[in-house]
């Protein structure tokens, strides 16, 4: 006789299995919009969030960035609020950039780091007014907020899930936000924020993004979130408007040279390996770190790092011949000796090259810059095509638009 | 007086590639232009307020990357922008859908015939092996079979190690493809007759053939060898219009120090005993130069820039019987709002795609005895795109900017010259048309160009008013294009090169003649090359 096995079945909704720390993936604010525009299901989690890949076709989606405008739902991206009348002391002390060069309404993209300067996270930095902040980023650090901030007067508070974000990007971008009624933004510089009234809230309009266009970024809290949508969608009827998913959000960063955090470097909180950890030069974003404060997390390691020499890696952007992206394959100096590894790769629609993000091992990328190549391995119907492609180190960002920082900018 | 390295008789995209890379290799070089305008078929002008046209050419696919990229064209404000969708509207009121989305376009046809949706997958499986099979010979110089100098062998080695390394099955569809009309190559594949035509409209295209002629296989797989963005057979819009290739191919020439003639039309080639020496405008002004590389087509080329005595009596008799046959006319349209086509469901992706109101390979070939009668056809077969759909520089918000491009549209209206009540009958032709699926279409139209073989020819320069300055039959291509013997972008005289479509590869916005031309001329020249990279190898 066969055991049968009795299991009792769970009948309880599957959204409710975790009781209430709430489903699986939660929702974002804007999902009853994004889902009724989803036809793809292409569907992924973003920091515990159902997020889209691609609503529509992921190449179109990046075209609208590129022709139009596109609409990406940013949420789930972290976010806190830092308030009280040392905020600006603390994010001083917190960041790599000056904070006391930021003006209320303006926003700076900046980095953190460890005492050992070894980097926690980038991110952006938004001075709401004379005292209050919010700091956007990829990764939770709650913890090394609130340590940091003892000995301040400064509230901080994890906002994530009260605050709805929206990114507005593309060529049209300013024409849409003309034709929902916020268009003195017109005269809004990049990285300026700008405040408006909506629906009996506010909404906070700053001139960022991750695209290197002409775009925006748009937060209201939570509740407002179905609304906004809706004023901006009426308004983007004539200019193109198109949802767009994080797939062609990610093809055109890379063209505008941004790092994600995870996935261009690791972070020192997620690195179980000890050794791969960056310190700020190692991964382009030296540029962030600002000698001239006395005092900052990280200061101390990392103008030892720089007095010795001792940073070990140079993050670069590469142009390799061919038509081949290079994704994570291996860049060698001479065909023979490995140099390091390219982290994000594609071929870039707009510049007709094929562009690459990569961190190299001192002295590549630093005094050894001729002679490097990339080995790709190319699968077509079960055979690899190894390919080894010249590579050449180039400036990023790869692409560079005049609409983005052009102000006022135009209708297209 | 001034005397340049060269100069290239014609702005039109071949013209300017080929005086690009002749400027970067360190050249001095002078572009004339006849008109007041550059870019030749590629062209975007402003006719009417905040609209612009591509007046000729309006989509893209044929360009290669290699070139964009060497000359850095997206710089100088060059960006394709793929479209999806299409549509074949049937006159029971209903529509054939084509789809990027694989599973999509499958059922879309499989509501016509299961069959052929499943068959599609073979079809398309075919073409691109075809494709995969021709791409890698676009960038290369044909070889000449009667000279067989050392480079000529190894290039006729080439061709044949290919075509050897064909399994029989391959080499038999090869054969076909060249040989087939698109009517019964299709047959091969496919039942119904909605998709038949669909399909069909790319071999025809350009081409005074019928779908039931011979030879318009070859054109469908013309139609399908580029690419966007690594897509093969894919097209796009040049965002800003056609004009936008022909603008940053300028840019990027007069930064690296080239100059440009507008109104400048060239009279004759200055010969002399030793070769091309210049060209005399119309007004009488000599320009001199070591070589002078002609961007018109052969016939206006040979026929009508050069004196026949400077030429061999059998190259004059090739070039006259070169075929450039005018077949096609064209419709750019303002439009003051997005027209309706109520066989579609709202929102329907199929707008931003070609869109065509032929149901069959029937109506098709009737139309082409149309053209044979010397008429144009009286249900014509329109390629129909709103580029605003995608592209918002072209119109105002809201408004919309429309390019339909009529096959078949002959020469001449029954052996005479066509007068302006002929242009405007032929429009009125092909409006009525739309307008049977688009309802209140006439109410929504601000303002029109019409197009037909005259004014092609006229202003573009094109003999006949053929589109790709010759057409793209088998016995005109590779070392046939444009005459055996002179296949090479040399003519017979010493220093008068071809750029233009009507060499190898042949037309369309691809901008390989001019390149394989620029490197022709350098190699004749004996200058380095360097700022040619090699062409995408075809994995
Ligand atoms: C209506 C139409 C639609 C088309 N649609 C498409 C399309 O959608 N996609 C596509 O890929 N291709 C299309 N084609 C084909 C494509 O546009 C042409 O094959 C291509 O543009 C030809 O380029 P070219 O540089 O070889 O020559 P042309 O563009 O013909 O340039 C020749 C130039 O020489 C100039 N010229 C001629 N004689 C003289 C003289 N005596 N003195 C000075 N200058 C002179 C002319 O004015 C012209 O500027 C289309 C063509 C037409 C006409």
């Amino acid at each position: 006789m066969m055991a049968r096995n009795t299991v009792e079945t769970n009948t309880a909704p599957v959204s409710d299995v975790f009781g209430k720390s709430g489903p699986l993936r939660l929702e974002t604010p804007f999902h009853p919009r994004i889902a009724a525009l989803m036809h793809t299901h292409a569907w992924y989690d973003w920091s515990g969030y159902l997020s889209a890949h691609s609503l529509w076709d992921e190449e179109l989606e990046y075209f609208a960035i590129r022709s139009q405008a596109a609409l990406f739902d940013l949420s789930p991206m972290v976010k806190y609020r830092i308030e009280g009348p040392d905020a600006e002391a603390f994010c001083d002390r917190l960041t790599l950039r000056d904070v006391t060069r930021l003006k209320p309404l303006r926003v700076q993209y900046t980095a953190w780091c460890d005492d050992a300067g070894e980097v926690i996270d980038d991110g952006t930095l938004f001075r709401l007014s004379e005292t209050r902040f919010r700091l956007c980023c990829q990764e939770r650090h709650l913890p090394w907020l609130l340590d940091g901030a003892i000995g301040f007067d400064v509230a901080i508070e994890e906002e994530t899930e009260a605050i709805a974000g929206l990114a507005l990007q593309g060529p049209t971008s300013f024409a849409v936000l003309q034709a929902a009624g916020f268009g003195e933004i017109g005269s809004l510089k990049p990285f300026g924020i700008a405040e408006f009234a909506h629906e009996g809230g506010r909404v906070t309009i700053s001139r960022t993004g991750f695209t290197g266009d002409l775009g925006y970024e748009l937060f209201v809290d939570a509740g407002d979130a179905l609304s906004l949508w809706d004023r901006l969608w009426e308004a983007g009827r004539l200019h193109g408007l198109n949802a767009i998913g994080f797939g062609a959000l990610d093809r055109a960063r890379i063209e505008a040279g941004f790092l994600i955090a995870n996935v261009d470097f690791v972070t020192v909180d997620a690195a179980l390996r000890a050794d791969r950890a960056r310190m700020p030069d190692e991964i382009g974003l030296g540029w962030l770190v600002d000698m001239k404060k006395e005092r900052f997390n990280g200061r101390r390691a990392i103008e030892a790092a720089r007095a010795k020499g001792a940073n070990r890696h140079v993050l670069v952007g590469l142009e390799i011949e061919g038509n081949v992206p290079a994704e994570h394959a291996i860049v060698y100096h001479r065909k023979k000796r490995e140099a390091g590894i390219v982290t994000a790769a594609i071929w870039s629609p707009m510049l007709k090259r094929n562009i690459a993000i990569a961190s190299l091992q001192r002295p590549y990328g630093d005094t050894v810059t001729d002679d490097l190549w990339v080995e790709i391995y190319a699968l077509h119907e079960l055979r690899y095509v190894k390919l080894m492609k010249r590579a050449r180190i180039v400036e990023r960002p790869f692409l560079k638009l005049d609409r983005r920082r052009a102000t006022p900018p135009g209708g297209f | 007086m001034k005397k340049w390295d060269a100069v290239v008789i014609g702005s039109g995209h071949n013209g300017l590639v080929n005086a690009c890379y002749l400027q970067r290799a360190g050249l001095d070089v002078l572009v004339v232009e006849k008109n007041e305008w550059i870019g030749g078929a590629a062209v975007s002008r402003e006719l009417t307020d905040g609209f612009l046209y591509s007046n000729c050419s309006y989509v893209c696919s044929l360009f290669r990357p290699e070139i964009m990229r060497d000359l850095e064209l997206p710089r100088h404000g060059l960006q394709v922008i793929p479209y999806e969708g299409g549509a074949v509207f049937t006159q029971d009121g209903d529509h054939l859908g084509a789809h990027r989305d694989h599973h999509a376009h499958r059922r879309a046809f499989a509501r016509f015939s299961k069959r052929d949706a499943e068959a599609y997958e073979r079809y398309a499986r075919d073409v691109t092996r075809q494709c995969r099979f021709i791409q890698p010979l676009l960038m290369r110089t044909a070889p000449d079979p009667a000279r067989l100098r050392p480079r000529d062998v190894s290039e006729l080695l080439y061709l044949g190690r290919k075509f050897a390394g064909l399994s029989a099955e391959e080499m038999a569809l090869t054969m076909r493809f060249w040989t087939m009309s698109i009517s019964d190559f299709l047959d091969e594949y496919f039942e119904s007759d909605v998709v038949k035509s669909y399909l069909a409209i790319s071999g025809i295209i350009g081409t005074a053939l019928g779908p039931m002629s011979p030879g318009t296989a070859y054109v469908l797989l013309h139609h399908y060898m580029g690419e966007v963005d690594g897509s093969v057979g894919a097209w796009g819009f040049a965002r800003g219009g056609m004009g936008a290739v022909t603008q940053a191919l300028a840019k990027s020439f007069r930064e690296s120090g080239g100059t440009i003639r507008t109104e400048a039309e060239v009279d004759r080639v200055l010969v002399d005993t030793q070769g091309a020496k210049g060209v005399v405008l119309a007004g009488g002004e000599e320009i001199r130069a070591d070589r002078v590389v002609s961007n018109a087509d052969v016939k206006r080329t040979f026929l009508k820039l050069v004196e026949r005595s400077d030429l061999p009596d059998p190259f004059v008799r090739d070039v006259e019987r070169f075929k450039m046959r005018g077949s096609s006319g064209k419709l750019n349209i303002a439009l003051d709002s997005m027209p309706e086509f109520p066989a579609l469901p709202p929102n329907s992706p199929c707008v931003r795609g070609d869109m065509h109101f032929t149901d069959s390979i029937e109506r098709m070939e009737r139309g082409y005895d149309d053209w044979k009668a010397g008429r144009w056809s009286a249900d014509p077969i329109l390629d129909m795109v709103i580029p605003t759909t995608l592209d918002p520089t072209m119109a105002p918000p809201g408004k919309h900017f429309m390019s339909c491009f009529v096959q078949y549209c002959p020469p001449k209206v029954e052996g005479r010259d066509w007068t302006s009540a002929d242009r405007d009958a032929f429009a009125d032709t092909v409006i009525s048309q739309i307008a049977d699926y688009s309802p209140g279409f006439r109410e929504r139209i601000v303002h029109m160009e019409v197009r037909t073989p005259r004014e092609l020819e006229d202003e573009v320069g094109l003999t006949e008013g053929n589109i790709f300055q010759g057409e793209l039959t088998f016995d005109q291509l590779l070392f046939n294009r444009p005459v055996p013997g002179y296949a090479q972008y040399r003519s017979p005289i010493g220093g008068l090169y071809i750029c233009g479509s009507s060499t190898h590869p042949g037309g369309g916005v691809m901008g390989a003649p001019g390149r394989n031309a620029a490197a022709e001329i350098l190699r004749d020249a004996k200058r380095p090359n360097k700022q040619m990279s090699p062409a995408h190898e075809v994995l």
